[in-house]
């Protein structure tokens, strides 16, 4: 069994979001890049199904769309674990050119659980994953938040609203995570790092594909009025201010 | 041409959010001059059929198959999909809720129609397609052009709103062809939380962070969120440590929620858990750190601690109430 991980090179869930060249661009100034946090949880699970599979899973990868300079984050995937990676050499405008140029690098590849985050945590699109799947027309599961293999068949949490159900799907398929899936994202350690190396990172020449959306420009939630702030001693005024001005009580 | 929306249901009923979809989807026909047709997949009764109506579903579609009953990404895309055809629907409006997010980009690709997920208000123009939608998780807003014929858009909860305004109200059996093969997903077991108000559906969120010391101190916002119809939130320290459930969990990487008030105790409010919150109406924030950041999202404050705070707001929501 092989599983694949789709990942996505964000900027730091910390960073202060800016725009420059008249609001057109994301200020990529100072940003530091990071893997997708839901993406990293995928891969720590991946990691975690194939060391206790006693060898039936061989092979975890990693693939992602971008230029050159998204290769740290594909070496740190590798640090955490990846055994290979692939990076097909592309920039994008959206998700639907993404998903198309990864459905057509890997789609002879034969891999039986392709993972994917929920959403990326710069675009949240939530769709590079149901995409890949429709694009290869294999099922998809969503908002999974466990993925456990037992007896060779995949067996899957995913949460609904106000709950969650247990679901099964013949492989291969396409698991679309979120929170739960590993609680701790795995780091790297100094052997991981040194491995991380020599491991195979493979770019391939992306297909024919063509983005379906255009960003025309961003703008930032307006400025909030300052905070009113109310004595600690007098709490009630708090109450018949939400009741009376804000009237959300 | 028509504007097509899928309208979930759950148990059979519609929420706030199936009314608001069909709020947003009646506004955008009327600007491109056509009707709204709404699709219900599942069984609900006629009645319940009848209330999208009132927010302008012209046509409603209802697809009863036993089949279908549980969500099944693959399905229920062929399943709308047919009905896009049928319907010659060239928007398609669907919740940014866990179903839209799964069916939403597979309908993109199988209808080769731009998807724009998240939107938060109505297309500012048609001709090109041009509607604002959330990125970098409410940090900012990006005005997204779609350039196809078909559009798919998700509209994120609470951003638009409730609005009447009558549609036609026609409800039609629709039998979309469903090859037994296709069925891919199997549900072995369901649990559900009952009577509780669900963190995603709430007008009000009782908020609590590390600043709440321990879970046994989490009396005050049970009873304050029991008082006001509320659900009940935690930072992501808490829910790392166990304190509340990691469905609790509102922030980045958690839950992203917009409620009409946001009570948020004992939550210093790091960027990554003002991103989860921030699209909230009305924020209160109550720390003991006069400086701590959520005083910035916050619309009121104040500055003391929660666990002194909060049963005096118990004590003034009860008097509120006493009052009539």
């Amino acid at each position: 069994m092989k599983i694949l991980i789709c990942i996505s090179n964000v900027p730091d869930t910390t960073t202060k979001i800016r725009f420059v060249d008249d609001n057109t661009k994301f200020d990529v100034n100072g940003v530091q890049w990071i893997i997708n946090p839901w993406d990293e949880l995928a891969l720590t699970r991946a990691l975690e199904l194939k060391e206790a599979s006693g060898g039936a899973i061989e092979k975890v990868t990693v693939i992602t769309v971008g230029p050159k300079s998204v290769e740290p984050t594909i070496r740190k995937a590798l640090a955490i674990g990846a055994d290979d990676a692939i990076r097909v050499d592309a920039e994008t405008e959206d998700a639907y050119e993404v998903a198309n140029l990864i459905a057509e690098a890997v789609k002879d590849m034969g891999y039986d659980i392709i993972i994917s985050g929920i959403e990326s945590s710069d675009y949240n699109g939530s769709a590079v994953g149901g995409m890949v799947a429709e694009f290869l027309e294999l099922p998809s599961v969503s908002a999974v938040s466990s993925l456990n293999i037992e007896d060779g068949n995949v067996v899957i949490k995913r949460e609904i609203d106000g709950g969650s159900e247990i679901v099964t799907t013949p492989v291969p398929f396409v698991a679309i995570v979120q929170k739960g899936i590993a609680i701790e994202p795995r780091i790297p350690s100094m052997r991981g790092i040194m491995m991380a190396r020599k491991k195979p990172l493979n770019v391939v020449e992306p297909a024919a594909a063509s983005p379906m959306t255009e960003y025309v420009n961003y703008e930032l939630p307006p400025a909030k009025a300052a905070c009113k702030i109310i004595d600690a001693e007098n709490v009630k005024e708090l109450v018949t201010l939400l009741h009376t001005e804000a009237k959300v009580i | 041409m028509s504007v097509l929306i899928y309208t979930e249901n759950w148990d059979g009923k519609f929420k706030k959010l199936s009314f608001e979809l069909v709020s947003y989807a009646r506004e955008i026909a009327k600007i491109l001059g056509t009707g709204t047709v709404a699709l219900s997949i599942g069984n609900v009764d006629d009645e319940e059929l009848k209330k999208l109506a009132l927010y302008g579903a012209d046509k409603i579609l209802k697809v009863e198959d036993d089949r279908v009953k549980n969500l099944d990404n693959s399905v229920y895309t062929s399943i709308i999909a047919q009905a896009v055809e049928k319907e010659d629907a060239n928007v398609i409006v669907l919740a940014h809720n866990n179903v839209g997010k799964a069916i939403a980009p597979r309908l993109s690709v199988r209808l080769k129609a731009a998807l724009a997920s998240g939107v938060t208000a109505l297309p500012s123009s048609t001709d090109p397609f041009i509607v604002k939608k959330k990125v970098f998780t409410g940090k900012a807003f990006a005005n997204v052009k779609l350039n196809s014929d078909k559009k798919v858009l998700t509209l994120a909860q609470n951003s638009f709103g409730i609005s009447e305004g009558a549609g036609k109200g026609e409800i039609e059996t629709f039998s979309p062809e469903l090859a037994d093969g296709y069925f891919t997903t199997e549900v072995k077991d369901v649990t559900k939380v009952t009577g509780k108000v669900l963190l995603t559906d709430a007008e009000i969120v009782v908020s609590g962070g590390r600043g709440m010391k321990g879970p046994e101190n989490w009396g005050p916002i049970e009873e304050l969120a029991g008082l006001l119809g509320a659900a009940t939130a935690c930072s992501r320290p808490v829910s790392d440590e166990g304190w509340r459930p990691h469905s609790e969990h509102t922030g980045q990487t958690g839950k992203i929620i917009a409620p009409n008030l946001y009570i948020a105790a004992g939550i210093s409010g790091a960027i990554q858990h003002l991103a989860g919150v921030s699209s909230s109406k009305v924020i209160v924030a109550i720390n003991t750190d006069k400086d701590a950041p959520i005083f910035e999202a916050a619309d009121y404050g104040i500055v003391g601690d929660a666990m002194k705070v909060l049963p005096a707001m118990v004590e003034a929501v009860k008097e509120l109430k006493a009052d009539g």
